[in-house]
């Protein structure tokens, strides 16, 4: 016999509780959009302004410097593809919500990140809510972000946002907490204040641990764009979305060509920025 | 045996205890009642780190705590600059109780007065050399050209100019302490603590270490208490020593003491595997010098002392026993039959000298040839008296009966 138990209205209640944010809190998600949307409007115009040769000659230039050569070679070829299958301006439209959606989720990252590095407690809160982040099957978040800030890119910066930010405030805290416990006893030993000890001891001994925690948010920030265009944000992954909808693999599969050499320069710059330099001896 | 001065006293210690666990007044209570270490664990759960500490350290003194792993040595150097919170007692330095400072009290007494030399040397891989040394100045904000100036400054003093630089990662271990040192030396606090600052050094260059330290120490003044697990080391270096076992103290005293009147059987046992020669200092050997000639002495005048008390060579001081060399009997005589009036050029200075804490196996190879016996003298180079080869010999055979 079954027993009869009432089912958990688990559902109603967020909707209930993100009915109530809508509803109460429109001037300041419309607030929040407005800005974001001039911000992407702004890069976005910045980037395609530029001659596509000028860009790449850019890109390349960064890669050359920070990594070597062969990546600025790579980059050129890449980017001249992209070019040539006339993808030119969704990869524009990706590359400024990724930027945009990184440096958001990074700015928010950091002070988390340290907060939990410090107090065990913190550590304690936040470590079960980046696992329910992180878990939460990405698409969950793009159904949200409709009524806060409607159909569009700044509905998928703020779903990137979420879902990109876990790594950076992970290795954040990662790094800090790896810092051997001699220099920071050595610090104290000096009458360091905590604040000394952060910036000038803490910091940049963990700096290339979070410089991988960003690398890991921008590559999640890329993956989740493309999967934002499911809620109309333009760029690659919106000629993906068409593909899948006209079942025309072909295209699909060039504008995922576009995504895949995006994906690997962003990664290979940053990873080069993570190693420290070569100290001339 | 020089005392030193006893009223210049720098930090006071008295009734120091450290539990380690949650209920401290337990233990407390526990050792109150006459419980040891390892009752009280078991009763309580909680670790006696330290019971009941009681010890000065006296200003420009180089005083050196000594004991094994678990003695508590390195807890109590810690509980000093409060990078361990004590249980109970207090520490007093200059009038403030430091146990009782605010947290900003105890940042700015930190900064006055105790830099501390680390056993891994605990250098930021980060900064070079140089911005190593300056940290500590850079911690209490001293602005940039003046530390710059200070940290040059004690890089040179552990020789390390040329290096500044580098990073940490670029150097021998014993370079790597160095610049442990010179941070230390650099940020002019009234103390240095020096946790085993040698101990993870190989031995060779541990000895030119020990050596550097204790002419640094001299030459500065500098009030400094150094950790060892390394009886020797405790001996070279010490002026006084506190022996630790199980969080208490065992003895205190100088070198000597310690070897030669062991408080019990532990510090006897340890005491049994030290070189003997190396603690009996000159000053145990030395004797009062029979006769000394003056510069104002003619050479008949000498030829006189020297006969008197059967002397083939003769030290010679001025009206303040200040040392000016020695004279031979055969240069004293010529002298004399060529009727100077004066012994002043025959003064030579190729004769062995030595302080009253130099150890006695550094003596034995100081005698030369000519052997004339070894002049001891004080800081100001007074002659304090002589020691023969007689004597030195004597005092080995003596020391191997131990």
């Amino acid at each position: 016999m079954a027993i009869d138990i009432p089912r958990i209205p688990l559902g109603d209640g967020i909707e209930g509780g993100l009915d109530f944010l809508t509803s109460h809190y429109s001037n300041v998600t419309r607030g929040i959009s407005s800005v974001t949307q001039t911000g992407i409007s702004a890069l976005n115009d910045g980037l395609m302004w530029l001659p596509e040769w000028a860009l790449m000659a850019i890109i390349a230039l960064i890669c050359w410097r920070v990594a070597n050569l062969r990546l600025g070679i790579g980059a050129v070829l890449g980017l001249a593809l992209i070019w040539n299958l006339e993808l030119w301006n969704p990869m524009i439209e990706t590359l400024t919500l990724v930027v945009i959606a990184t440096v958001v989720a990074v700015v928010i990252a950091m002070p988390f990140g340290v907060l939990a590095a410090i107090s065990d407690r913190f550590y304690g809160v936040i470590m079960p809510v980046l696992d329910f982040m992180q878990t939460m099957p990405a698409f969950v978040y793009l159904i949200p972000a409709i009524p806060f800030f409607g159909i569009g890119s700044v509905s998928a910066i703020f779903a990137t946002v979420i879902f990109s930010m876990p790594p950076a405030i992970r290795f954040t805290t990662l790094g800090i907490r790896q810092v051997p416990n001699d220099l920071i006893e050595a610090a104290d030993a000096f009458g360091a204040t905590r604040t000394q000890k952060l910036i000038k001891i803490q910091f940049p001994l963990s700096l290339p641990t979070i410089m991988a925690g960003i690398n890991q948010t921008i590559m999640l920030a890329l993956s989740m764009v493309v999967i934002a265009a499911m809620i109309g944000a333009d760029g690659l992954g919106s000629e993906v979305w068409r593909a899948i909808q006209r079942l025309r693999p072909g295209d699909g599969f060039e504008a995922g060509i576009a995504v895949v050499i995006l994906a690997m320069l962003l990664d290979r710059i940053t990873q080069a920025l993570r190693k420290p330099k070569k100290k001339a001896s | 045996m020089t005392e030193t001065d006893e009223t210049n006293i720098k930090i006071q210690v008295r009734g120091l205890s450290k539990v380690f666990g949650s209920q401290p007044k337990k233990a407390l209570e526990l050792r109150n009642q006459g419980k040891k270490r390892p009752e009280i664990l078991e009763k309580t759960g909680q670790t006696l780190g330290l019971s009941n500490i009681d010890f000065d350290v006296r200003e420009g003194e180089l005083l050196v705590i000594m004991g094994l792993s678990g003695s508590g040595k390195s807890t109590l150097i810690r509980c000093l600059n409060r990078l361990i919170e004590p249980t109970e007692g207090d520490i007093v330095i200059d009038g403030q109780n430091i146990p009782k400072l605010s947290e900003k009290e105890l940042l700015e007494c930190r900064r006055r007065h105790f830099s501390m030399v680390f056993q891994n040397f605990a250098l930021f891989p980060h900064k070079t050399v140089q911005e190593n040394a300056e940290y500590g100045l850079e911690v209490r904000g001293v602005e940039k050209k003046s530390r710059v100036e200070s940290a040059r400054n004690s890089l040179k003093q552990v020789g390390l100019d040329g290096w500044e630089d580098a990073y940490p990662s670029q150097l021998s271990g014993g370079m790597q302490q160095r610049v442990g040192l010179a941070r230390a030396l650099a940020n002019d606090s009234t103390v240095m603590l020096m946790d085993e600052a040698f101990s993870a050094l190989d031995p060779l260059i541990r000895k030119d270490m020990q050596q550097e330290l204790i002419e640094l120490q001299h030459r500065m003044k500098k009030t400094t208490i150094f950790i060892t697990h390394d009886l020797d080391e405790a001996i070279s270096i010490g002026d006084r020593i506190i022996l630790l076992k199980d969080g208490e103290v065992v003895q205190m005293g100088t070198p000597e003491d310690i070897l030669t009147r062991p408080a019990d059987d532990y510090v006897a046992r340890f005491v049994e595997g030290v070189d003997m020669s190396r603690i009996f200092t000159a000053n145990s050997a030395m004797r009062s010098v029979r006769a000394t000639a003056r510069d104002s002495d003619g050479p008949r005048t000498v030829l006189r002392k020297m006969s008197e008390h059967g002397l083939d060579s003769i030290y010679v001081i001025d009206r303040d026993r200040t040392l000016l060399g020695i004279v031979s009997v055969d240069d004293v005589d010529a002298a004399a039959k060529a009727g100077k009036d004066t012994i002043n050029e025959l003064i030579q200075n190729d004769f062995p000298k030595a302080g009253p804490d130099e150890p006695m196996n550094n003596l034995f190879a100081m005698f030369n040839d000519k052997s004339y016996p070894i002049a001891i003298v004080d800081d100001n180079q007074r002659l304090l008296g002589v020691v023969v080869k007689g004597a030195v010999l004597e005092k080995l055979a003596e020391a191997g009966e131990h």
